[in-house]
């Protein structure tokens, strides 16, 4: 129960600084939406496995077993993955908008031609 | 019989009508509903802040469900009063947007356009009335989708950008206070904010309760924009259609402003906040820059809605800066700021509507010679423009006054001066457009523009005679905001 | 007593009511000049009335107050009368119907565009003053003085886009000063006394010593903007750009006076005279004030043009009033108080002799001047008179102001009032003897326009005002009787 028993929570870690480090650091938007879900996808992971207790069992109450699984943070996650998709849903339609108006989803480029625009202005 | 029930139909009414109004299809039925739907709701909140005027609190069980193992909703002053000015601010904003909306927004739209609308104002009650953390997030979500497709919906290409940057910003947010959430949940098994209150103060030493207070400061900042944090908000308010700028400037930050403070103090408490992590040494240099930065940024901006986008991230510095005060009259003051500015900012924001509606633009040099044309109009924004400033008789006054209290409290004075520098500097970016406006000629060739219709002129006034009204009578606003402070810092064993 | 069958807290309102609606009337009766202006002028006469009905009772001791609203516990709108305000009341309800006849005349004769808005704000800041004059406390008082400052604006400006610069200087300083200075003076009066209300004896007692006292004091005093204490000073000339009406409002009836009131009422009514007597540090105020009298007489000395000089005249004179404040002596105290009257009869005359000139002959520097006092013996004959009051030479009321001043420098052996008094005398008198001089024997430049005096009802009014000047050297009973009843315990 040292360092490596703790290891769900260094692949929550490692997912979150990938995730978060994809959103900074790229600027195409699709790899951004991406990065946000692997963000995401590492909190869904860090209350699943805050669920389990060791040796329990899935929680259906049956005679065999003894200890049972906290359900509650499985049902709570449940919640987070629908708000998670729909925020997925919501920025892929943002960025086939944001295409057909700029015809482009590099960040840098949309940048440009934002300061054109208020250039002209 | 329906008293009992009226926190849930607080949320309930508006949130079970967008999904009706998504039915009604287009013309104006989405909005009447919308409207009736708005008035309706404000008339609950006023019934249940009528309910806790005593200082009293209530509480309501989802589906009779005990806490903590049901979601339970308790309303107390605090709430009931940022309750008061959500449905209030949507009880005028919604109104307005018939024609505002007509002129802005495609007509097919309208039906999604509503429906998103009566969303994002179900969340933002939701996330005020809940007593339970996890629905914190979930109702936060809610209003914060709906709010990107809001802000999207603006004519310029640049809202979807603007939308797009403020989606991952505040999903980055909603994750940080999920994780909060989750690390407080791992260690006191609780989501209910009444039983995590209990709980929390038996575990403060632990290194995880203290991320857990990072993650929702910083999620929370995120959410109401706490400079350097605020990058999504100026050009979301400046992109989105005036009647969501307005709605949002007055409603979403103060909602999110809501949240923080009942974290830090229902479900931490003052000793830890203050104490253990030392909060107002974060807040307090952060607030001050915001005040003073923003102020400045504010004035060099040529397009006025942006201005207002930024001169609304210094209010929220002043609000922080009431919180970092430690004491009564602080919080008192940042609570008077959020019912106070959610009127100025409204007034201010429906005022630059209606000039929309007439010139379709909202750059500065485009509204010379307005003061003439559109005398109603130009005269809220400008009582509008007083309040920000913080002039006598306004409702800004009163919330610059507590604030500056608090500091003298302190013996603090050089924030004391960074406030009346910030109000100088106010008065620097309203007066620029008062310049503009009344003592600019109309530009050659400029088409002659006539005053605003009445259904924006009314509204409009609404929420600038409100200004004037809590400016001169202070009873509702001091004593609500009094006893809520004092409830939140009393909460400490 | 009153001879208008109202009570006293009736008067206060009317006082602050009756210039909004006319206000009011001005701009429902925009379209027809006559009728506008016979509203202005009605109003005007009627608020002298009401205003001048008070006189009697508040001479006889009574205090009449009125709390309007409470914002918060200890934080209201509060009126109060007492002598000074009445003063001040007085002065700028006695001259305001003059200068409506005079800005008839001046607004008419030089065809400004504008006129119903100019009336209007016109009003406005009379609504200003008023409220100035009789606040009953420090919020109040600010309240109103931003109104002055705010209203004034678009007179200031009235020219258009080629004034706007100087409009801002204008209203940059005034509004700097007194949120940045004013301000914070009075939340910090209330921090340490939980009060803002004027109170004879003062406020202040104990609560605050030494340097912190003297602080206090800096930050009103410039805090105050309007009363242009060199460096704050700039916005003078700066809104020199107004027609002469305005400059006229500006420097006699209203802003110049409300500041310097302010100066004598927080003071008198904050500090109280024996809380600063003897404060170590107190003397700045004096040197400031007499610095500033003597480089405004310099500068004046230089201008050419005739309102730039005027404008530099009045920096000067009203640091007098600080003067006979810094003084410290009761004596010199009425002295500053008095002064405010006859500054303002004085130097209101000889700015409509200004506008007069311009009107007449469009000249507008000292130096064409030269034998003008032929074509328009009335209007330099007024000057003269308004000329000798700043001087302070008899008959003029000047005399009268800088005596008591001059007599509380005396008393408390202030060697440095006395001399830079007696400089600034001599330099008064330098720059104002030669126009004099020049207009009445001085022949004419050759080529000059044919021209005879202004129109009616501009040489009407400078006349009115001229004769105030003297009149009032001879009977000064009752601005002295108000003036001695400040509090300050001159028997």
């Amino acid at each position: 129960m040292d360092t490596l028993g703790l290891f769900n929570y260094w692949v929550v870690i490692f997912l979150m600084m990938a995730g978060f480090y994809t959103v900074i650091a790229r600027g195409n938007l699709v790899k951004k939406i991406v990065g946000l879900n692997i963000f995401q996808t590492s909190v869904f992971i860090l209350y699943i496995s805050l669920g389990k207790v060791s040796g329990g069992t899935a929680p259906i109450v049956s005679d065999a077993a003894t200890a049972y699984s906290n359900p509650l943070p499985h049902v709570l996650i449940l919640t987070a993955i629908v708000v998670g998709v729909a925020t997925t849903a919501l920025g892929l339609a943002l960025i086939i908008r944001i295409k057909e108006a700029y015809g482009t989803i590099e960040e840098d480029e949309i940048l440009a031609m934002d300061q054109k625009d208020e250039g002209r202005e | 019989m329906m008293e009992m029930h009226l926190p849930v139909l607080q949320v309930i009414v508006p949130l079970l009508s967008a999904a009706i109004c998504f039915l009604l299809g287009r013309g104006k039925l989405p909005w009447m509903f919308a409207t009736l739907v708005s008035w309706v709701t404000f008339a609950i909140s006023i019934l249940i802040a009528i309910q806790v005027s005593d200082g009293s609190t209530l509480q309501y069980e989802l589906g009779g469900w005990e806490p903590p193992w049901g979601i339970s909703y308790n309303v107390d002053q605090l709430n009931a009063l940022v309750l008061v000015i959500v449905s209030g601010i949507a009880a005028v904003v919604f109104p307005y947007a018939l024609r505002s909306v007509e002129r802005e927004i495609a007509p097919e739209q309208h039906g999604l356009f509503y429906t998103a609308m009566l969303l994002c104002f179900a969340g933002l009650l939701g996330i005020t009335i809940t007593g339970d953390a996890f629905n914190v997030f979930v109702l936060l979500e809610i209003s914060s989708l709906s709010t990107y497709t809001l802000i999207s919906l603006g004519k310029d290409r640049r809202a979807l950008t603007s939308s797009f940057q403020y989606l991952i910003m505040g999903t980055i947010g909603a994750t940080f206070i999920l994780i909060g959430i989750g690390l407080i949940y791992a260690l006191t098994g609780t989501l209910n904010m009444a039983d995590l209150a209990e709980r929390i103060p038996q575990i403060e030493s632990s290194r995880t309760l203290q991320a857990a207070f990072a993650f929702i400061v910083v999620g929370f900042g995120l959410k109401l924009a706490m400079f350097p944090l605020h990058l999504w908000l100026p050009n979301a308010y400046a992109f989105a259609p005036s009647v969501v700028s307005a709605f949002l400037a007055a409603t979403a930050t103060k909602v999110a402003v809501y949240a923080l403070l009942r974290f830090l103090f229902d479900v931490y408490d003052v000793n830890f906040t203050y104490e253990a992590m030392q909060v107002q040494y974060l807040l307090i240099p952060l607030a001050t820059v915001a005040i003073l930065f923003a102020s400045i940024v504010a004035i060099f901006q040529n397009d006025v809605k942006r201005m207002l986008a930024y001169s609304s991230v210094a209010q929220i510095g002043y609000m922080l800066l009431g919180i970092g005060l430690v004491n009564a009259t602080g919080i008192t003051a940042t609570l008077l700021h959020l019912f106070n500015h959610a009127l100025m900012k409204g007034a201010l924001f429906l005022a630059l509507g209606a000039v929309c509606y007439r010139i379709g633009r909202t750059s500065i040099q485009q509204m010379a010679g307005l003061g003439q044309q559109m005398p109603w109009t130009m005269a809220a924004f400008v009582v509008g423009g007083l309040s920000i400033i913080g002039v006598p008789l306004t409702a800004g006054f009163v919330s610059k006054w507590y604030l500056i209290l608090g500091t003298l409290e302190n013996g603090w004075w050089p924030l004391t001066a960074a406030i009346l520098i910030a109000s100088l500097l106010a008065v620097i970016y309203i007066w620029r457009v008062v310049e503009v406006a009344y003592f600019r000629e109309r530009p050659e060739g400029a088409p002659d523009v006539k005053e605003a219709p009445l259904s924006l002129l009314l509204p409009t006034w609404v929420l600038a005679a409100a200004n004037i009204y809590f400016g001169v009578q202070t009873d509702f606003t001091v004593s609500f905001a009094k006893g809520a402070a004092a409830s939140l810092l009393g909460g400490a064993p | 007593m009153s001879f208008l069958p109202i009570t006293l807290e009736m008067s206060i309102v009317l006082a602050l009511l009756l210039p909004l609606l006319g206000g009011l009337g001005i701009l429902l009766a925009g379209r027809y000049p006559n009728l506008r202006e016979g509203v202005t002028l009605t109003t005007a006469l009627l608020l002298l009335l009401v205003v001048f009905s008070m006189i009697p009772e508040i001479l006889a001791g009574e205090r009449p107050e009125l709390v309007l609203l409470e914002m918060m516990p200890g934080l209201s709108i509060r009126f109060e009368v007492e002598p000074l305000g009445m003063l001040f009341a007085c002065v700028a309800a006695f001259l305001w119907p003059i200068n409506s006849i005079y800005s008839i005349g001046y607004m008419r004769g030089n065809k400004e565009k504008k006129q119903t808005r100019f009336y209007f704000f016109f009003v406005v800041a009379i609504f200003g003053a008023m409220g100035i004059a009789f606040a009953g406390n420090l919020v109040t008082l600010f309240l109103f003085y931003e109104v002055l400052t705010l209203s004034t604006f678009p007179l200031v400006t009235h020219k258009g886009s080629s004034s706007m610069q100087s409009g801002r200087v204008y209203l940059g300083i005034l509004i700097t000063t007194s949120i940045g200075l004013l301000l914070p003076a009075i939340i910090w009066t209330w921090h340490v006394t939980g009060t803002t209300a004027f109170v004879p004896g003062g406020i202040i007692g104990d609560n605050l010593q030494g340097p912190l006292l003297v602080l206090l004091l800096f930050l009103f005093v410039y805090g105050i903007g309007k009363a242009a204490v060199m460096p704050v000073h700039r916005w003078l000339p700066a809104a020199m750009v107004a027609p002469t009406p305005v400059s006229a409002l500006l420097h006699a009836v209203a802003v110049v006076k409300a500041g310097v009131f302010s100066v004598v009422k927080v003071v008198t009514y904050i500090f109280g005279l024996e809380t600063l007597q003897g404060v170590a540090g107190v003397e700045w105020l004096l040197y400031a004030a007499g610095f500033t009298v003597v480089v405004a007489s310099f500068i004046a000395l230089q201008q050419d043009n005739l309102k730039r000089r005027l404008a530099y005249s009045t920096i000067g004179q009203l640091s007098y009033v600080v003067l006979g404040v810094a003084i410290l002596a009761p004596i010199s105290m009425v002295g500053a108080a008095l002064h405010i009257v006859a500054h303002a009869f004085g130097k209101i005359t000889l700015f409509f002799a200004a506008g007069a000139i311009y009107t007449a002959s469009k000249k507008t520097e000292v130096s064409q001047l030269d034998g003008i006092g032929r074509r328009m013996p009335w209007t330099m004959g007024a000057f003269a008179i308004g000329a000798l009051s700043m001087i302070g030479v008899p008959p003029a009321v000047g005399f009268i102001s800088k005596w008591y001043i001059l007599m509380g420098a005396f008393q408390t052996e202030q060697w440095i009032a006395i001399a830079v008094i007696i400089i600034s005398t001599l330099l008064n008198a330098a720059y104002f003897v030669p126009i004099i001089f020049a207009a009445f024997f001085k022949p004419e430049a050759p080529g000059t326009k044919d021209h005879g005096e202004a129109p009616f009802a501009a040489v009407l009014a400078l006349s009115l005002t001229a004769a105030m000047t003297v009149l009032l050297f001879l009977f000064p009973e009752v601005p002295f009787e108000l003036a001695k009843q400040i509090g300050v315990g001159v028997p």
